[in-house]
Formats: structure tokens, sequence, C-alpha cells
């Protein structure tokens, strides 16, 4: 089956589940919104997705992508970008080398060099390869972002909260772009909010089993 | 298994040599020394050390100057902080307390002893106009009996380092609003800084405060320097037995440093206990009302930058003899400045200073590798880590030094490995690992999770998001960590003494050995020399970051 696919996914602190078993999917090209207080999990199951969830939450169920299990590979083989509340540019990098950062081996000089001066381009940012990230301003720091995860070529594309530090004019306009970017590219999208006006696609809530956790 | 290793192994390297070293003190003092034919059990090492006649007075000694350098030095911490609260004043302080910290003991001592001997600075300023000496005055104003020499000596340098720890811990306490809140309240800034800030602030400079404590109770060099010696306090009597040339002494030295271990356990308990005595009447008089003495207080915290200065005077003082020309009492300044001294003693410095340097890049360098391995294990698979073994590996430094490491000469003794570069090393390791972890543990925390997670979902190994991602951003933290290194290693001086079976020459040793003599040029040379090599790593790890990160605003603030 193609794109991203959940079955009964559970993640738990100990013994205590956070969510009633998860199952879900998400088409290529399409979006889905999962919906939730804080503390329910929503920031668990992404990390669960990614392979990079807190050694102390353990997690099961079966999740795969285009028909291949993800179970057990490590984050970097896994091809799934992610981006979070904060743009998250490497600090030590120029804007170019954050855009570097991710893209496939082998390219020739002129290659990689081709495909971050597009992706600057696409970004509205021309020029910008050689810039200090902290230079940036927030919604261009943003788009930078996003140009990072795509330029690594994912074949999902998983959102936390990307939009929640964003004011109130440049939200909607990066929502349209990311959500834009990852339609262009076939890209499932998986959409973890607690703000109804970020959501897209399908909407599933995501109640707490338990108790409420405390952040 | 592997997930603990690094752990294990940070653990290791301090709790070995300190466990061999304690069983090597525990034996002895009960008669049993193999190598010198002592076969055992006995109490004669206990006999022969209580037959010793300065013994009560240089166990009285290390338990008074020890709690008295202790107290006063979180005393002048306490009082500047809550005065000089919120003004540029702290700014200040913090900027005259680093270049102290990185000076190691030894160094200090000797300046101060430059300051406050009977021909010192401070006498030849006021001399002979006002005090009408031409002559040193026959007054013992260093190496006194009561060990008040020494109890400058070590709180000059150990309130830098509990204004500096203090200075760190408020960044984790909302001083500024709780003050603002008590203040609004109407309680004076000075009073509501103690009544509010301080109960939540003493809880985080606990360990720092105690190992103080512990420092000061067993310090060898300092008390060398500047100590009495007719008795001396009781680890350089200690010292003097260990380093004998009658075998037979090290039976009742290792007694005596499990008498010391008594002492400075005595102490910490005695402090634990003084902590629950004074808390309820702290919490009383915060809880009673609007307080007054802001003025008192005020008038106190002068006493902290005074004592600063008296440091950088003390500094200033090494430079001078290490120049001087002819410089007769009571000039307060040399005839002129020369090299000579410098040029005379260059052949004499090289050997000393390459040991020194040798052991404290390899003790350094080894420990940032230990700690980082054991904190990026901590960072990756949580408490499979066994974190709580990292936390008790700085334990170590809540012992006085002699105590164990008279031991650690037996053992090393034992294993044929005394006297060369890797026993100094590992025994180095032992003091310069603690303060690694401890200085590097808090920026590795800082370091947002979720910057290594994005690097590993753009596909970049667990290799290389620690090469390329981590490292680059904590490269100005653990240039300031190795700097903590090399100043903890260049200051070691019972460590270098006993592990090097006194054949390994550093700056330290041979300045403590020429602060008995009478050159001040040239024990000026060496201290100048030894205080050298800190203050210049602690200068490169402040310049390198901003040239490095020149064109990078978010690492360079």
């Amino acid at each position: 089956m193609s794109g991203l696919l959940l079955e009964n996914v559970r993640i738990a602190i100990g013994a205590r589940p956070l969510f009633p078993p998860l199952s879900l999917h998400v088409p290529r090209g399409e979006v889905a919104t999962l919906m939730g207080p804080s503390g329910c999990g929503k920031s668990s199951l992404l990390a669960f997705l990614c392979g990079t969830l807190d050694p102390a939450l353990s997690a099961a169920g079966r999740v795969s992508l285009d028909g291949a299990p993800l179970d057990g590979l490590p984050p970097e083989r896994r091809r799934v970008g992610i981006l979070f509340q904060d743009d998250l540019l490497f600090p030590h990098l120029s804007v170019g080398g954050n855009l570097g950062f991710g893209l496939p081996p082998g390219l020739s000089r002129a290659e990689r060099r081709a495909r971050i001066e597009a992706a600057l381009a696409e970004a509205e940012l021309p020029g910008f390869a050689e810039r200090d990230p902290a230079t940036l301003s927030g919604g261009q720091r943003a788009r930078v972002a996003l140009m990072r995860a795509l330029l690594a070529e994912p074949r999902a594309l998983l959102l936390d909260e990307p939009f929640g530090r964003l004011d109130a004019a440049l939200r909607a306009r990066f929502r349209a772009f990311v959500l834009g970017h990852a339609a262009a590219r076939g890209l499932p999208v998986l959409l973890v909010t607690h703000d109804p006006a970020d959501a897209a696609g399908r909407v599933v809530h995501l109640a707490p089993d338990a108790e409420p956790v405390m952040p | 298994m592997t997930r603990a290793l690094p752990a294990l192994l940070a653990f290791g390297v301090v709790a070995v040599p300190v466990a061999a070293g304690l069983l090597g003190t525990l034996l002895p003092a009960f008669g049993v020394l193999p190598a010198i034919g002592a076969d055992g059990p006995s109490l004669d090492p206990w006999r022969r050390l209580f037959a010793e006649p300065g013994l009560p007075r240089a166990t009285l000694l290390s338990l008074a100057t020890g709690l008295g350098a202790t107290v006063l030095s979180l005393l002048l911490v306490a009082l500047f902080c809550a005065a000089a609260h919120g003004t540029r004043g702290v700014a200040r302080a913090q900027a005259l307390a680093a270049p102290i910290l990185a000076t190691p003991h030894a160094a200090l001592a000797i300046g101060v002893l430059f300051l406050i001997a009977p021909s010192g600075l401070l006498l030849r300023l006021v001399s002979p106009w006002a005090t009408g000496l031409d002559a040193p005055p026959d007054v013992a104003t260093v190496n006194d009996a009561w060990g008040l020499a020494l109890l400058l000596g070590l709180v000059v340098k150990e309130t830098p380092y509990l204004l500096l720890m203090t200075l760190a811990a408020l960044n984790q306490i909302p001083a500024t609003r709780l003050v603002a809140v008590a203040t609004s309240l109407g309680q004076p800034k000075p009073v509501a800084w103690l009544k509010v800030v301080f109960p939540l602030l003493y809880r985080q400079i606990r360990l720092p405060v105690l190992a103080v404590l512990a420092y000061s109770v067993g310090t060898v060099d300092v008390a060398l320097i500047l100590g009495p010696t007719t008795p001396p306090t009781l680890a350089p009597l200690l010292l003097r037995w260990a380093t004998s040339p009658d075998l037979s002494l090290l039976l009742p030295a290792s007694a005596g440093a499990l008498l010391l271990l008594g002492v400075a356990l005595t102490a910490i308990g005695a402090w634990l206990a003084a902590e629950r005595a004074v808390a309820p009447l702290g919490r009383a008089w915060a809880a009673s009302g609007l307080g007054t003495g802001a003025g008192a207080l005020r008038a106190g915290a002068t006493l902290l930058p005074f004592l600063l200065l008296l440091a950088c005077a003390a500094l200033v003082a090494l430079v001078l003899w290490s120049v001087a020309g002819p410089w007769r009492f009571p000039d307060a300044l040399p005839d002129r400045v020369q090299a000579d001294t410098w040029t005379s003693q260059a052949a004499a410095l090289a050997t000393p200073a390459a040991n020194s340097l040798s052991a404290a890049l390899l003790a350094t360098g080894l420990a940032l590798a230990l700690a980082v391995a054991a904190l990026e294990a901590r960072a990756r698979h949580g408490a499979a880590a066994l974190p709580w073994l990292l936390a008790l590996t700085p334990l170590p430094l809540l012992l006085p030094q002699a105590s164990f490491l008279l031991g650690l000469q037996t053992a090393l003794l034992t294993l044929g490995l005394e006297g060369g570069l890797p026993a100094v090393v590992l025994v180095h390791l032992v003091f310069v690992l603690p303060y690694v972890l401890l200085s590097l543990s808090g920026p590795y925390a800082a370091l947002d999770p979720r910057l290594p997670r994005v690097a590993a979902c753009l596909g970049a190994s667990p290799l290389r998001v620690f090469l390329a991602v981590k490292l680059p951003v904590l490269a100005r933290p653990l240039l300031a960590v190795a700097a903590v290194g090399i100043a903890v290693s260049i200051a070691q001086y019972l460590a270098t003494l006993l592990a090097g079976g006194g054949r390994f020459a550093t700056l330290t040793t041979e300045a403590v050995t020429l602060a008995a003599g009478g050159d001040r040029r040239v024990l000026g040379v060496f201290a100048v020399a030894q205080a050298a090599i800190p203050l210049l790593a602690f200068g490169a790890a402040l310049l390198l970051p901003a040239l490095l990160w020149r064109d990078r605003a978010a690492l360079r603030a």
C-alpha cells in the first residue's frame, strides 16, 4: 500500500499507554491531522515514526512507508522528514550548508550547488547561500528549514506544530507553502497540532487514554 | 553493557585509584606493608602517630583553618551577592575572579607571600612614610603559629571559586523576579536577597562548598607556603613522614592519613549539622516581617571586592619579583626591571614546563574523551547508560587528597608504576575528570535534543550527527572545559609529587620547593610560569570561539 501506514501503534510510559491503539493510512499526496491537547503523546508518536523515540518510552505496532516496513530501521535510513515549531537550523552552518546537509551522497559539487540554488529560488531567497541563518527573519528561516527537509528527498513529511511560532499573516502563507510543496512532490503528510486552524485533510482526534499526562 | 561502558569507564578511572589509595592507606595504618617488611597487623603506627608532640595542635589547626576558610569564603560571597544584586558590580567581580580561579593554588599562595611577608609589598607601600620602618620588622606575618596567613591564602583562592559557582547557579533561579517581589513588599534589597534567593541558591552550590571544605582541611601546597611550621597542619606533617628516607615512617603517615580523613569527615558532618541548625533560624527570620540590617550587609559586601583586588595584587607581585633588579626594603618598586632571572632560569624551566604541559594535555584530553563519551551515552540511551554512576564520580572531591594519595603511592610502588608520566597522568585524572564532567554536563544537557534528531532525519549517521552537529555547536563549552582541565592538572602538587615518586618535576613541584628557599626572583619566575599556562588556556578558550564563529551570530553570543 502506498503512503504512510500505521497499524495498532501504541506508546506507553512504563505500563501506562499515552493514547488508544492508533491505525491510520495517509496516501501519497494527502494530509492527515492528529489533534489533541499537549501531553497526549502527539510529539512522541512523531518521534517514534522518525526512529528517535525517547528511550524512557516504549512503543508497539507496525509502521510502513510505501509498503516497506520502517520498524527497526535507524532514523537516518527511514527517509522521513520532520519540521518542528522551531526551525532548528544548524547554527554553525551557513544557509547553504544547512540546505546541503541532507543531500544524497555522491553528487558532484556543481550538482549540489545547483540543487541548493534551486531550493533557495523556490523559497524566494536567491543568493542567500552564504548567509548566517541567525541574520534571517523568522519566516525566512522557516522556509529554509522546509527546503532543507525536502532536499533530503524524504518519502513522507511529519509536521510537529510547525506554524505555532509564526504570526497570523505569515502563518497562513507558510502553511500553504509547506502543504503546496508536499503535494507537488506527492508526499504523505502527517500534521500534529492542538490548534484547529492549522488542521488540513482528514482530522483524527488523539484522546488521552488514561488521565492526562502533565508535561 | 556497551551502553553503560562509558559511565563505567569514567567512574572506574576515578573510583579505582581512590579505592586502591584508601586501601593502601588502611593496611599500612595497621602495620601491614610487606614492601618494607611490615607484616602487622599492629597498632604501632597509631602509637607512633599519637606520640608526635605537635599532633593535637596540627589536627586542630587543620580543622580550624579548613572550617574558617569555608565559612569566610561563603560569607563574603553571600554578602556581596546580596548587596550587589542587579548592579554592574557583579559583572566586574566576575571579570576579576576568572583569572584568579585559573591561577594555581601554589602560584597564588606565593603571590600572597610576596604581599604580606614582613618585607612584602603591602608593608613597602606604607614604609617608611607611615610606619617609620627602614628594615623588615621581626614579626611572623606568614607561617604564623595560628595559621592566619594560611587562612588568608585559602580564602583568597576559594572565594573567587565560590563566587563563580554562585553566579552560574543564579542563572538557574528566578533571582531577579524573587528579589523584585520581595522588595515590592518592602524588604530592603540585600535583606530580600538573603531571605528569598540564598536558600534556593545554597542547594545548588552545596557540592562546591563541601569540596572547598575538604580541600581546605587537607591542603598541602598552600600550607607549605603560608602555613605554620612547628607544628604544621596535619597534611604537611604527614607528607614530611611519607617522603622521609626512613621508610618505616610510612606507617604512622598512613595512620595520620586516616586521621586526616576522619577530621575532614568530621568537618563535613559538623557543616551538615550546622545547616540543619541554621535552616529553621533562617526560615523564622525570613518569616519575621520586614528585615533590618541592610546597612551592615552593604558594608560587609565591600570585603569581597577588596579580597579580589588583593588577589590581583598578589599576581602583580609575582610578575614584579620575576623581573626585579635590585629591590631594597622599603622601596615600593625595584630600582629597574630586567629579564636576567628569566634568561638565567630558562634551562631550569624547560623540563618542568614540558612535564607540566604534557601531563596537563594528556590528562585533559583523556578526561574530555571520557566525559564526552559518558554524556553522549547518557543523551542517547538514558537510564541504560547508568547516569547515577556518573553522578557519583565527583564524590572523591569531598575527600582530603592526602587520605588516598599517600596510600596510592604505596599501591603504585607495589605495582611498579610509580615515577613516570603515565602514573602522574592517571592520578591527575582523578581530579581533572570530576571537574570536566561537572563543567560539561550542563552545556551537554542544554543542547536542544531536537537538533540531533533533525540531523538524523536528514539522513546523518550517529557518527556524523556527533561530529558535524554536536561537536561544532558545543565547541565553545568544550574549549572552556578543556581550559578548566588544564588548570586543574597544572595546580596538582601532592598528586604530582606522590605519583611521580619525587622524580617528576613540574612547575608546581618546583615552585613549592623553591618557596622554602630565599630567592624571590627565581620563585617569582617559576610561579609566573606556573600561572601562565592555565591563564593562556583560558584566554585561548575565550578567543578561539570568537575567531571560529566570527560569521555565526547565534554561537558568538
